[in-house]
């Protein structure tokens, strides 16, 4: 039973962690993701950490997520075309992460074998030792990390700040790509703004070059 | 019927060489941290497979540590992200080559 569990879903997560990587929408590629992180969800709790694995679906698979596909639609960023690996340097790099992945598999069947592993008791899978020692043993790393994720959140919201010298965000101004926004409670088109609306920013590419 | 440890800890592995993959040949900025997320869940699940043979927390303590560093990470990423494509208006990264040499 908990063989077939693993099996099915290592061969969802192997299989959406390559549609990760080789879609060509970033959107797909993050939905796919999800995915992933839910079979390693469901892996964690085969391997006796239900807290993790609950933990894993709300804040990546809730929160992560969610903010990058917040972004993306934000950014509306475009397909790319897949990158052909022509630098040298990509090559080597892929090279060695080959070699190295092959290295890890062959070592893994050389040392681990399989050893016998100790049946799941109630106290090693209970919430209660783990909030005992994350509170105790590692009650300063656990403090640091709120510090961590304070900094970030400051951090965060300094670097995406529209700069103050571009002012207030114009009627006239729009994310690029999209359709001009207009004004829901505007009905009728505006007579004094020009037909085809340009992007502010592509105006101003011209002029620079 | 137990799944030995050795099966899961192939599987991090396969995990994260294709995220190393995705990180070295993604031009897409987000393309890229999606591919890093993926490296750090092949870590974290390394990491708690490895508990589940020593039979001990800590190791679980440690993803939950990374899962925390990681929800920054993106955070902070995805916030550069925005800035980078208010000035330039793409997050391809072979377009993003200001500190490059």
């Amino acid at each position: 039973m908990e063989t077939v569990v693993f099996g099915l879903f290592a061969a969802l997560a192997l299989v959406s962690a390559l549609v990760v990587v080789t879609h060509k929408s970033p959107i797909y590629s993050t939905l796919a993701l999800v995915l992933t992180l839910f079979s390693v969800a469901v892996l964690f709790v085969l391997l006796g950490a239900p807290f993790l694995g609950a933990l894993q679906v709300l804040v990546y698979a809730g929160a992560i997520v969610v903010l990058f596909l917040f972004v993306i639609m934000l950014l509306n960023v475009q397909k790319e075309e897949m990158s052909h690996v022509g630098s040298s340097g990509q090559l080597w790099a892929a090279l060695l992460a080959a070699v190295v992945f092959v290295g890890m598999l062959g070592l893994t069947f050389w040392r681990a074998g399989s050893p016998a592993v100790s049946p799941l008791t109630p106290e090693s899978v209970s919430l209660k030792g783990l909030a005992a020692e994350l509170f105790g043993t590692y009650l300063l790393p656990f403090e640091i990390v709120g510090l961590l994720l304070l900094v970030a959140v400051i951090g965060a919201t300094v670097a995406a700040r529209r700069p103050s010298e571009l002012g207030p965000i114009r009627e006239d101004e729009y994310v690029s790509g999209d359709e001009p926004r207009t004004d829901p409670l505007k009905s009728g088109p505006d007579p004094h703004r020009p037909s085809v609306a340009e992007p502010a920013y592509q105006s101003s590419q011209r002029e620079a070059s | 019927m137990s799944v030995p440890i050795s099966w899961y800890l192939m599987l991090a592995a396969a995990l994260f060489a294709i995220g190393t993959v995705g990180a070295l040949t993604r031009r897409n900025g987000i393309g890229i941290f999606l591919s890093i997320e993926l490296m750090l869940n092949a870590a974290n699940l390394t990491l708690v497979a490895f508990a589940r043979q020593m039979d001990q927390r800590t190791g679980q303590l440690i993803v939950f540590f990374v899962m925390a560093i990681a929800a920054a990470e993106a955070a902070v990423g995805l916030a550069l992200f925005i800035a980078v494509f208010r000035q330039r208006h793409t997050i391809d990264v072979n377009r993003m080559n200001l500190m490059r040499w």
